[in-house]
């Protein structure tokens, strides 16, 4: 029997070199999309696969994240302009976290950037930023920016037992990564790298291939982590996990500078809690006027981790400075139950100038129809939610 | 003889908007409009058998939601239909766009991944200066030399939200509003179709071209509207865009207002110094207590106002007024849907809107030959086919399209419009669209040629001209018509404007009607029953 | 000497959190426990080597989130990861899968009976809605009907204005309920028999009432009332066996300065007039305290390590007809690989949680009827676990253990004591339900432990091996928990507590008791309560 084809199957999302595999195992048809990508929601149980992430290891398909490969004499230069943090300190076989911002000092994106050799790095980030990063090449000789992302499949893979399905998969060696460090290994034709990273708080690696080895390395993790409990997990589990490990996530934490209506709708680094990411040493970068001033004056809201009294996710909540919820100090980004720290959690912009007083938070919950609501009394945690000693220890322990 | 409590000349959407507001507040009104027909440029006539042509104007997205829905205009038979994408074509090339922002991002992604990023920024631009614009809509300009309570007030609120932008943006839309569309987009674009397809909302409607200093305040002009609050949304007014005009006569009858076609007006009649009535062609003289013009400051000033009943100086001032007609329009009633080069074969897509000619260098090139007073071989066409959407405008199976050209001009360098020169340049439009569509003039069974010359004698806007008056920023705001007379009282006591050469200016916006009856009810001490605020940015 | 605050008798799950409790109001506590281990019944034991058997509870729901996070458990090292759905395989080969995901479960259950899947949606409306009113006693310590205490009144007003909050209609529904029979009440929503035998399971695990037994109904809503995360009558896999809940609680319990000693047990509560003063250990060490409270069960408690002299009139004899009859066996098996069910779905999320060998609701009875003659059926209920492909810590990898728990099992035999040779005759029968619907099972064995109610009592000191430290009927709930009188966790001789499941709320491992208990003690002592009061769940 022959099928009709596919209306205008040309506007259909892109698949990732892991569709082939993705869709046998996403039996509910739970898509969404990414950059242009289809892109699972989850795949059989958002809850299911958020506990392989604290309990087994999972992968997640960071395929659509935007991959660009700056090279050149003038690479980090031109990066070390860019990102706020100092460039010249990133040594090779190295990733670092890193954010950039607008002449106002305004966080465009977050992302990481790859030290893969003398005069080549790779930056990846949630969004497309191509077109910024042409501007950010203005006036330098030597630095060519290749925007690289449908080149590259990669997987994110996350979890307790990732490790040993690495060591299982032949990576000799892999339990000596450091956190941020980046190892190479040989990989059919090619090459396969992976790097200490990822976005769960979570002991995890992320796995980088070229496009056409996608699906090779997809069986060979497979087949290694068949006893580990391995299964993919969609963007439901990913967001419980970084809320767990306290990472931002853009149009949920941030707006990206670039895409924002209202001047105040958008944050700086100071705001998302990330002024440690803001080298004033660096004589030059983009934002850093206004950012210096910024921390001078201190930040009008900082971004807090909150712990929540009573079991209701505080979903767009606003935060108050007394019980009665006369005065309002600031309001929820994220919010969710946490089934490993079991507690409510959230992340939320409170005015600065509140931070040491009391926090309750308005929670706006609906039961059969009817809506309720209740104050919750909310504490700001310095660290994250979930942070096992696994995810930093070298090597990474028992699971 | 009856007095009116007001009588509003010209019955367009502006003029019925104000009647309706000013018989909603109690008083006596008369709309009196020269056709036979109601609704000025936003009308629906069938002029084919079985075929309605939006004649003039033919999408919709600048109608105000508060006044739709303070009017119940839902109720009085109005319908917005959005789109769900848009097709264009220029050098060779075809290029579309979709609503949906994944496959979008995908589409253009395509094209120039560059670009695919930097259409985000440029829309999140255009919208942060939309917003800005959107608030003035609604409200009557302040008069900056005033020191009146209220203009005082007025130009706070603008200032605070020009505050709004933040510092670093505030610079960059002051220099927004001198900048050419060409040159704003060379700021975000590297693709010349994707250029050349946003730049043609700099041009439409106006004498300027894709280069010419203010033209992307007009693009801006364009993306300001507004289906159910996706800034930039353009659809479909079911039944045509004469639904809009229909819709707006019945909430003013439904209101008391009465409304008199076939009943043009030569003069408005000034005793004193105050506006008591008009007398219409058919020498009939009408009394009311006060007179609203809805046609444009140009024809309102030299046309039926009595030049010595003007203070020193309007005169020169309307017939200085800029309106500089440069768009043409044809309608075609097709047998079939026409079948376009390369387009995707997606109905929802191809059947909304079309550029034909999205060419940054013939627009400019067009642009150039309406400057010469001749049209150019190459147009750029704006068209869509609402038959593919709305089943009330053309019987089953056969199709209308909506053809807006770009340029045409008012006046041409080798004498007056005649019919055979106003065929001549509807077989270039049809010659242009056949290219893109080979077989296309096989479809035709009938046309509709509109060229500057004919909008101006049906329709009454000078020149043809669509937007009563030029959008540049010496006629925006407090500058229009003529900087002093920016609130819709004119030189002449009891005479007020509604047009769209009042502000906030043209589209089917009914703003200025709106607002001109907020300022007639508060000279006359009324409850002012027009809204004030869109609510749709917060 | 030293003289401690408090000391408890038995480190299960129960007595570390009145232990923890006890300790974070600053009372210096000491637990005894007289295995080498601690957790009770609660419990992960390495029997095998690389394999972790939680040989006692399996499966975890009732434990009370307030617990959880009032003590911070994850922190201690407590995870429960949800179950995604189970199988029920009945015996001419029918499996009923259920899912936790709505759609998908409505669909399946169509497929099978498409008036059960609707019967079902308003079974578990009326299960919420009986669960509701339970649910908010489960921390909160049972009025005594009979006082007139401002604090008594003021529960019976809580208990009264919950249960009117019922509806007219349902407090009618709701006191039948009580005396029902699992059966009777399922019939009113189901009629397919695999689909109603899945249900009365849990009407039946841990009792000795049958199917059609009066009472079996609350049982099934015993079970159903927990939650993981707030899903009510979801049922989750503590990471690391169920041992891990007991020893976060001993962390959380140690952190707030609590002793814990394994390898004591005690042979006496010492009483001087009248009073509770501390504990004689089997060593003949005594250990002195202000009070003494027990974790053992009520008979236990009074009729062994109590001296009946010491005990006012009728105790005793209450103690002794506190119903317990134990009904329950438990198989552990290491597996050198993973068991295929015949007909399961090739569905790892399902085929890998619980596993329900039922048979029918026909075979169900049969069974119930053996263990009433002194037997074990031929068809037992078998509800087999595979935590291993979910929980990495508990087998080595490729390798799997599987619980399997068994109803019914008599504590007494018809012919005679149990003997190792009865025993493994038992395991042997499980062993052949197994192979029958999981063909090649017997191969995968890699080691096997078998428990009748005979080990459990031995090795636990559950006594008669029940589950729940007593039966869980109406006359043994609430306030009549242990008995009438004493039910608020006060003992007859002063400064004698009990804080195991024989008190309210009863068996499961929920913490509630020993929290309870503790809040009790706390009280008396004039001391400031640290006791969470209140889920906030069900708000």
């Amino acid at each position: 029997m022959t099928s009709k084809p596919l209306k205008f199957a040309d506007e259909q999302l892109k698949r990732s070199p892991f569709y082939e595999r993705q869709v046998e195992l996403n039996p509910r048809d739970a898509w969404s999309a990414w950059n242009g990508y289809k892109h699972a929601n989850f795949y059989y149980d958002e809850q299911y696969e958020y506990f392989c992430i604290r309990n087994l290891c999972g992968t997640y398909d960071i395929t659509a994240m935007q991959k660009y490969i700056v090279t050149g004499d003038d690479a980090e230069s031109m990066l070390d302009r860019l990102v706020t943090r100092d460039m010249t300190k990133l040594r090779e076989n190295r990733v670092t976290y890193v954010v950039w911002c607008t002449d106002a000092g305004r966080v465009i994106d977050d992302g990481t950037v790859f030290k893969l050799g003398p005069q080549k790095y790779m930056l990846t980030c949630g969004s497309p930023c191509i077109a910024w990063l042409r501007k950010a090449c203005f006036g330098y000789n030597d630095v060519h920016v290749e925007d690289a992302s449908d080149n590259i499949a990669a997987l994110a893979f996350q979890g307790p037992t990732s490790c040993e399905t690495l060591k299982e998969m032949g990576l000799s060696g892999i339990e000596t990564l450091k956190p941020f460090g980046i190892m190479t290994f040989p990989f059919k034709d090619t090459e396969l790298m992976v790097s200490r990273t990822g976005f769960t708080g979570d002991l995890g690696y992320e796995l980088w291939v070229d496009a056409a080895h996608g699906l090779d390395l997809w069986d060979d993790l497979y087949a290694a982590g068949e006893n580990y409990g391995i299964q993919p997990f969609g963007e439901g589990a990913l967001n419980m996990a970084r809320l767990e490990a306290g990472f931002i996530m853009p149009y949920m934490e941030f707006n990206e500078a670039l895409k924002t209506v209202h001047f105040e709708h958008d944050q700086t680094p100071f705001e998302l809690d990330l002024g440690w990411l803001v080298d004033f040493k660096k004589p030059r970068f983009n934002g850093r006027a206004a950012l210096l001033a910024e921390k001078k004056r201190g930040p009008k809201y900082t971004l807090c981790k909150l712990d929540i009294e009573g079991n209701k996710p505080a979903e767009e909540s606003e935060i108050y400075s007394d019980k009665g919820c006369t005065k309002k100090i600031g309001y929820v980004t994220s919010a969710m139950w946490s089934p490993v720290v079991k507690a409510s959690i959230a992340l939320a912009m409170i005015e600065t100038k509140h931070m040491d007083g009391e926090l309750f938070a308005e929670i706006y919950y609906s039961k059969e129809l009817r809506s309720y609501s209740k104050v919750a009394k909310c504490t700001i945690k310095k660290k994250p939610f979930w942070a096992p000693a696994r995810a930093k220890a070298t090597p990474p322990g028992p699971y | 003889m009856k007095k009116y409590d007001a009588i509003i000349i010209g019955a367009g959407h502006n003029g019925l908007t104000n009647a309706a507001y000013l018989a909603k507040a109690g008083l006596d009104v008369l709309v009196v409009e020269k056709n036979d027909y109601i609704g000025g440029a936003a009308v629906s006539r069938e002029l084919e058998n079985g075929f309605t042509y939006s004649n003039c104007s033919y999408v919709c997205s600048m109608m105000r939601q508060t006044i739709h829905r303070d009017l119940d205009l839902t109720r009085h038979g109005l319908m917005i239909v959005p789109y769900v994408g848009g097709l264009y074509y220029g050098n060779g090339e075809c290029g579309w766009s979709y609503a949906n922002e994944e496959v979008d991002y995908n589409n253009l992604r395509a094209r120039s991944p560059h670009d695919a990023d930097a259409v985000s920024r440029f829309y999140a631009d255009l919208a942060r200066y939309a917003q800005l614009i959107r608030k003035t809509l609604l409200r009557t300009p302040p008069d900056p030399t005033s020191f009146k309570p209220r203009d005082i007030m007025e130009l706070l609120f603008l200032v605070k939200e020009f505050w709004k932008l933040g510092e670093h943006e505030i610079y960059e839309y002051v220099r927004f509003f001198t900048m050419s569309a060409k040159d704003f987009l060379d700021d975000y674009f590297e693709d010349d179709l994707l250029k050349a397809t946003l730049a043609s909302s700099g041009i439409i409607g106006t004498a300027l071209g894709v280069k010419s200093p203010g033209s992307a305040y007009i693009l801006l002009h364009h993306v300001m509207g507004d289906v159910d609050g996706n800034v930039g949304a353009w659809g479909l007014a079911r039944g045509g865009m004469g639904a809009i005009s229909k819709s707006l006569a019945s909430a003013a009858t439904e209101y008391g207002a009465e409304i008199r076609t076939n009943a043009g007006v030569t003069e408005m009649v000034v005793k004193g110094d105050k506006a008591t009535g008009v007398i219409l062609e058919n020498g009939e003289e009408i009394s009311s207590n006060i007179v609203v013009s809805n046609l444009d400051a140009k024809r309102t000033f030299t046309k039926i106002v009595n030049k010595e009943d003007l203070p020193e100086g309007i005169l020169k001032r309307a017939q200085n007024f800029k309106i500089r007609g440069s768009s043409g329009k044809v309608n075609i009633a097709l047998s079939a849907l026409p079948k376009f080069t390369g387009a995707p074969d997606n109905p929802f897509v191809n059947c909304a809107g079309q550029m034909f000619g999205a060419n940054l260098k013939t627009m400019e090139k067009a642009y150039d030959a309406w400057k010469r007073g001749k049209w150019a071989d190459e147009l750029f066409i704006e068209a869509v086919i609402p038959s593919t959407w709305d089943p009330t405008v053309a019987p089953p199976g056969q199709h209308w399209m909506s053809n807006f050209i770009q340029y045409c001009p008012f006046e041409l360098s080798d004498g007056p419009w005649t019919p055979e020169k106003r065929d001549a340049f509807g077989n270039t439009v049809i010659e242009n669209i056949e290219r893109y569509s080979p077989g296309f003039r096989d479809l035709i069974v009938h046309a509709e040629v509109r060229t500057p010359f004919e909008i101006e004698n049906e329709v009454g806007l000078t020149e043809g001209n669509i937007f009563q008056g030029e959008l540049t920023i010496d006629q925006l705001l407090f500058n229009r018509p003529f900087p002093g007379y920016g609130q819709y009282r004119m030189p002449i006591k009891n005479m007020y404007m509604c047009g769209s050469s009042t502000h906030p200016g043209g589209g089917v916006s009914s703003a200025c009607g709106a607002n001109a009856a907020r300022e007639i009810l508060r000279d006359l001490g009324k409850v002012n029953t027009v809204p004030e605020d869109d609510c749709y940015d917060e | 000497m030293k003289k401690y605050d408090a000391i408890i008798i038995g480190a299960g799950h129960n007595g570390i959190t009145n232990a923890a409790y006890l300790a974070k109001a600053g009372l210096d506590v000491l637990v005894v426990e007289k295995n080498d281990y601690i957790g009770g019944g609660a419990v992960s034991r390495e029997l095998h080597n690389g394999f972790t058997y939680s040989n006692c509870s399996y499966v975890c729901s009732m434990m009370r989130q307030a617990i959880i996070r009032d003590l911070d458990l994850p922190k201690h090292g407590m995870m429960v990861i949800p179950y995604p759905g189970a199988l029920a395989m009945g015996e001419n080969g029918e499996v009923f899968h259920s899912y936790s995901n709505d759609e998908v479960a409505y669909n399946h259950t169509r497929g099978v009976s498409p008036h059960d899947a609707d019967g079902l949606m308003r079974l578990f409306a009326d299960l919420s809605r009986y669960a509701q009113v339970i649910r908010k006693t489960l921390m909160r310590t049972p009025p005594d009907p009979t006082s007139f205490k401002p604090r008594d009144i003021k529960e019976l007003l809580f208990l009264a204005k919950e249960f009117w909050k019922l509806g007219e209609r349902e407090i009618y529904e709701y006191v039948r309920f009580f005396t029902m029979s699992a059966a009777d009440f399922l019939d009113e929503y189901l009629e397919n028999d695999l689909i109603k035998a899945y249900m009365a399971v849990s009407g039946i695990i841990g009792t000795a009432l049958g199917v059609y037994s009066p009472g079996s109904a609350y049982i099934l809503l015993h079970h159903v009332m927990g939650d993981v995360d707030g899903n009510l009558g979801a049922w989750g896999l503590a990471r690391g066996g169920m041992g891990s809940i007991s020893k976060a609680l001993e962390g959380a319990a140690k952190e707030y300065g609590a002793e814990i000693r394994t390898g004591a047990p005690v042979e006496k509560i010492i009483v001087k007039k009248g009073k509770a003063v501390g504990v004689a250990l089997e060593n003949g060490e005594e250990l002195m305290s202000n009070i003494v409270v027990s974790n053992l069960d009520a008979k236990r408690t009074f009729t062994k390590i109590m001296d009946r002299n010491d005990l006012p009139e009728g105790i005793y004899e209450k103690a002794n007809n506190f119903k317990f009859r134990g009904s329950s066996g438990k198989v552990n098996i290491a597996l050198s690989g993973l068991p295929k069910f015949k007909g399961a779905a090739e569905n790892p999320f399902i085929n890998r949680s619980s596993t329900y060998l039922i048979g029918s609701m026909k075979s169900m009875e049969k069974a119930y009827d053996c263990w009433k003659r002194g037997r074990w059926s031929d068809d037992p209920i078998v509800e087999t676990v595979l935590p291993s492909p979910w929980d990495p810590t508990v087998a080595p990898p490729g390798q799997h253990w599987m619980s399997c728990f068994v109803q019914y099992c008599p504590a007494e035999l018809a012919d005679g004591p149990w003997t190792p040779e009865k025993r493994d005759a038992f395991g042997a029968t499980v062993i052949n339900k197994i192979e029958r619907y999981a063909p090649g099972f017997k191969e995968l064995i890699l080691h096997t432990e078998i428990r009748t109610p005979h080990e459990i009592e031995q090795e636990v000191g559950l006594t008669e091996g029940n589950i729940f430290q007593g039966e869980l009927t109406i006359d043994q709930l609430l306030f009549n928990r242990p008995f009438p009188g004493y039910a608020q966790y006060r003992m007859p001789v002063k400064n004698m507590y009990m804080c195991g499941s024989s008190t309210h709320p009863g068996g499961g491992v929920s913490s509630a008791c020993g929290a309870n208990a503790a809040r009790e003690i706390l009280m008396d002592l004039g001391k400031v309560n640290t006791v969470p009061e209140d889920d906030c769940y069900d708000d």
